[in-house]
């Protein structure tokens, strides 16, 4: 089993950060490579932008601790752990931390690597809607 | 009208693979030609033993350290320097065909530019340049990717998918089910990343790389100025190349290599006068880095593993030398041969028995560090053929490239333009070279820098998971060519030590500016 994290500092406030990603079926809109999804109860189905399909199960979406976790179901992981957590730093400051844990060791880090990169699209986006309400 | 480039690159191929490099078991003809031409390069060196940094190297003419792209699994920034770019804003037709890996291979999400483009079978894609302009990807107007098999997100996989889908099964199996390198043996001797691939060789990579080479330059117009790299994934394992062609080399013939200890004892003797990890990955204890298998433990090799595997790896050089030849004879049929600087190398070597040893790591010996390097100047700016001695790196590529096209050396560039001559390299004081190694991977981290001049080469291991910053390797190349004993902190070599780490030093804080080292997303 293997564990990567990696985080991101946001000029926003954590509510701000939160509502980016609380939605199971916003996925597509802020991490690279989901193209699109689908969402029956607490199943969620992701397209990849190589055409591959992977189904996950929503297991928290806590908008108090304010902290989703899910994990993916396919067989191509024996295990995995994905948990995005949001912790107020400031009024206007937030820390987003993105941590997967899985089985095989090499897709924790296949999966943890796309995670920095949805990291920056939730600053982008939160910082963006910062923006736009100032 | 200027002179047209030909950039052959293989993948993890040896200096002594070749037979005009005093190599006895393949058959090289084109590429001793060309050596026999042109100017060979006896000690030319990577900037890092593994494919990602290197090859980010020959591209931005940068080390590993100022470009970004530490270790493997590490995408080259999408701004990133690139000489290609120079070339193209120059009006040459620039084209990439066989591997590239300047982004990670295992990318299920198709986040990366060059698996998108192979996913949509489409030869570029418009991305920002270094300089804040937009223009084809890394600045080549062409590309079609190929690498290790039939599997991945390749245009040679889409290819195969396409017209030979009962064939891809035949490959190995590069990675096992939990995504490792596989350590599943094959062949006559189960030796590891070994298979008996019965895919005709028409079908195979190599060819296909050739062909789709000759196909694009034979688009070119006569008059056009172009650059086109030609990049066989082989002879890098697994080492499945098409079954018919097997007999060209039997295995059960082949002497082992003279860095081959035949005994035990005498191995773990050597492995023991080296830095703590070289035994320690021998004898199963850790796999500091994922480009060897990480269920296989070299301590099981035996004599015939060694001697299959090392005749197989010829029969994919044998085989890169006759794609090579038939591309040659295109450049012929077209008219433009004498118009045609042609370079062969490679990205970084391979152990191949070597102390008991396969594959790559951070083992900094002539096995990975001594490289194939080739420049075959156009015959028609009648430069002298020559051998040079002096120590040279793949890090001066892109600045040769540029001077062959009459662009100047842009800032960005750190290496020299390669010399012609030992006298010109002594004259611009090529006498040093730097590979760095640096990896983190699950917790373990291994950070190594060496330098090699014509006499020594010293290696430095500096503090990580696996080393307490003191220990290195110290070898004296006229004395211990196979570089096995280990002079670090000898008194009698203190005055050299010192010496070749205040060159380590002043590699580490050259001036210049360097990129942020990119974020480690994959394995590979």
């Amino acid at each position: 089993m293997a564990t990567v994290r990696y985080e991101r500092r946001i000029s926003a406030d954590p509510d701000t950060v939160w509502s980016v990603f609380c939605e199971p079926d916003s996925i597509p809109e802020w991490f690279p490579g989901v193209v699109s999804c689908t969402v029956e109860g607490n199943i969620r189905t992701i397209t990849l932008g190589t055409g591959l399909s992977m189904p996950e199960e929503i297991l928290t979406v806590d908008p108090l601790l304010r902290r989703f976790q899910y994990k993916v179901t396919s067989p191509l992981y024996h295990f995995h752990l994905g948990t995005i957590d949001v912790i107020a730093l400031g009024p206007l400051d937030s820390l987003c931390v993105y941590s997967t844990t899985a089985v095989p060791d090499a897709l924790a880090l296949i999966t943890g690597g796309a995670t920095d990169g949805a990291l920056d699209e939730i600053k982008r986006m939160a910082e963006d809607k910062m923006r736009e309400q100032s | 009208m200027g002179r047209k480039i030909l950039f052959v690159t293989t993948d993890q191929q040896r200096y002594d693979t070749l037979a005009c490099n005093g190599g006895v078991l393949s058959r090289t003809p084109v590429v001793d030609a060309l050596a026999a031409q042109g100017i060979r390069y006896e000690r030319c060196q990577p900037t890092s033993v593994v494919c990602m940094p290197s090859r980010a190297s020959m591209l931005t003419g940068q080390f590993p350290s100022t470009h970004g792209a530490w270790m493997n699994g590490v995408a080259l920034a999408i701004d990133a320097p690139s000489f290609a770019e120079v070339l193209h804003d120059a009006g040459y037709k620039t084209a990439l065909i066989g591997k590239a890996h300047f982004e990670p291979f295992l990318d299920p999400f198709g986040r990366f530019s060059e698996n998108a483009l192979a996913n949509l079978g489409i030869p570029t894609v418009d991305e920002p340049w270094f300089d804040g302009r937009r223009g084809p990807h890394r600045g080549f107007d062409h590309l079609e990717f190929s690498t290790h098999g039939a599997q991945g997100f390749t245009h040679y996989a889409k290819w195969m998918q396409q017209n030979h889908p009962d064939q891809i099964g035949n490959f190995y199996q590069v990675l096992d089910a939990d995504l490792q390198v596989n350590a599943a043996g094959g062949g006559d001797t189960d030796a590891p990343q070994v298979k008996s691939n019965p895919i005709p060789k028409d079908w195979y990579h190599t060819d296909w790389v050739a062909d789709r080479t000759i196909n694009w330059l034979r688009q070119q117009p006569a008059d056009a100025d172009w650059f086109c790299w030609m990049s066989f994934p082989d002879p890098h394992h697994p080492w499945d190349p098409p079954a018919e062609e097997v007999s060209r080399v039997p295995w059960r013939d082949v002497d082992l290599p003279a860095n081959y200890p035949t005994s035990a004892s005498e191995r773990e003797a050597l492995l023991d006068q080296k830095a703590r990890h070289w035994r320690a990955w021998y004898d199963g204890r850790v796999v500091s880095n994922y480009e060897a298998p990480a269920k296989w433990v070299p301590a099981t090799l035996t004599e015939n593993q060694v001697r299959e595997v090392n005749a197989l790896n010829a029969v994919e050089v044998e085989l890169i030398d006759e794609a090579l030849g038939r591309v040659i004879d295109a450049l012929e049929q077209m008219g433009c041969a004498d118009d045609v600087d042609i370079f062969f190398t490679t990205d970084h070597g391979e152990l191949q028995g070597d102390f008991g040893l396969l594959f790559k790591g951070p083992y900094h010996v002539d096995g990975l560090l001594r490289l194939p390097l080739i420049w075959r100047p156009a015959p028609s700016s009648a430069v002298a053929p020559a051998v040079v001695k002096a120590p040279v790196s793949l890090v001066s590529l892109a600045a040769t490239f540029l001077d062959v096209a009459g662009e100047p050396r842009p800032s960005w560039v750190e290496g020299g333009v390669l010399p012609q001559s030992d006298s010109e390299a002594s004259e611009r004081k090529f006498d040093a070279t730097v590979t760095e190694w640096d990896s983190a991977l699950f917790g373990l981290d291994v950070h190594v820098r060496s330098v090699l001049t014509s006499k020594y080469l010293l290696t430095k291991y500096q503090k990580g998971a696996l080393h307490d910053g003191t220990e290195g390797e110290l070898y004296v190349l006229s004395d211990d060519p196979l570089q096995r004993i280990n002079r670090f902190n000898d008194p009698a070599l203190s005055d050299v030590q010192s010496e070749l780490a205040e060159r380590l030093h002043d590699h580490e804080v050259r001036p210049g500016d360097r990129a942020t080292p990119g974020v480690l997303v994959a394995p590979v």
